[in-house]
């Protein structure tokens, strides 16, 4: 048996015994976590919870519980469903955004191109000059070769 | 005297095996077709927990809040390690990569912007250089490299957590 008893043990009034499936979860001097769970879900269906999964995942359990009852008293209507609705907008509103400036990297990258089109098209044909002692510089106007 | 629909007790007074009283606090939530919905609710709440939770409130929240109760647990059933706080962290996580890919993607017009800025007068006239103007001059204007992102791939499937599963209403009412 635990000397100190754990948080459930001491809200439920009862002896903590050494097997207790709260005391791990549910330490003396963090008395408003038990307090919380036991409110929205109760002592036996949070135990049961606990029970029913392998002992490495009950940490995880305990403190989602904790969680989720945490914004059921925050929110008595809507509890943590209400925060999963806040974050299907923002994924909505980043998502336009998003696209919003997507289309307009595309616009711009296809009008960048026609640009670049152009200026090739002015390059390739410039006016030849005169090769006696005079050299050809038409091979400097040829930008696809400078960034091969 | 059966509360609910017509003379049948409600889901909760069946499951409960009790009197449905015409005030029976959950028959207008728990309606006698649909048993699994309290059920699965009992299952992780308890009947005795619900009832404290709607009283608590004013009857026009009370459907919204078994809508609620029901969604956190049928994700704690099914999944009874993280329940719904599994779909919260799934979302945040999409949102922190969304929000990354924006950010990348303003980058990157700002880069094409730039790029449109600096880009070169076209010249009329072919001009003379030197081989050294020649590389000085493309040095100087050396065009800025256009970024390549991958986009995020999200191999997580979360039906279950997208939002039309969520209510048959809007939920802010």
């Amino acid at each position: 048996m635990n000397s100190t008893r754990c948080a459930a043990c001491k809200h439920l009034r009862r002896r903590c015994p050494s097997t207790c499936i709260f005391s791990p979860y549910f330490p003396s001097n963090n008395p408003r976590r038990f307090q919380y769970v036991h409110k929205i879900y109760g002592a036996s269906n949070v135990g049961k919870i606990l029970k029913d999964l392998p002992e490495n995942y009950r940490a995880e359990a305990a403190n989602s519980l904790y969680y989720e009852a945490y914004c059921r008293i925050k929110d008595p209507v809507y509890g943590c469903v209400g925060i999963i609705t806040i974050l299907h907008q923002q994924i909505h509103n980043v998502q336009c955004q998003l696209a919003g400036i997507q289309a307009e990297i595309a616009a711009l990258s296809t009008q960048s191109q026609n640009e670049d089109n152009q200026y090739q098209q002015t390059l390739i044909a410039p006016t030849l000059i005169q090769q006696n002692g005079v050299p050809n510089y038409t091979s400097y106007y040829d930008i696809p070769t400078w960034f091969d | 005297l059966m509360g609910g629909t017509g003379n049948s007790p409600c889901a909760s007074c069946k499951l409960l095996r009790r009197r449905c009283t015409k005030d029976c606090i959950f028959a207008p939530y728990f309606p006698s077709d649909d048993p699994n919905k309290f059920a699965i609710a009992h299952k992780v709440f308890g009947a005795s927990n619900i009832s404290k939770m709607l009283q608590e409130l004013p009857v026009h929240q009370r459907a919204d809040a078994v809508s609620s109760l029901v969604y956190e647990a049928n994700a704690r059933v099914r999944d009874p390690v993280y329940g719904c706080v599994g779909a919260i962290s799934y979302l945040q996580n999409q949102v922190s990569q969304l929000q990354m890919q924006l950010a990348v993607a303003q980058t990157e017009i700002l880069c094409i912007q730039m790029q449109q800025d600096q880009q070169i007068t076209l010249p009329t006239t072919p001009l003379l250089f030197d081989e050294d103007d020649e590389k000085s001059f493309l040095l100087q204007n050396n065009l800025p490299q256009f970024l390549n992102f991958t986009p995020f791939n999200n191999s997580v499937n979360c039906d279950s957590f997208k939002k039309g599963t969520l209510y048959g209403h809007d939920m802010v009412s």
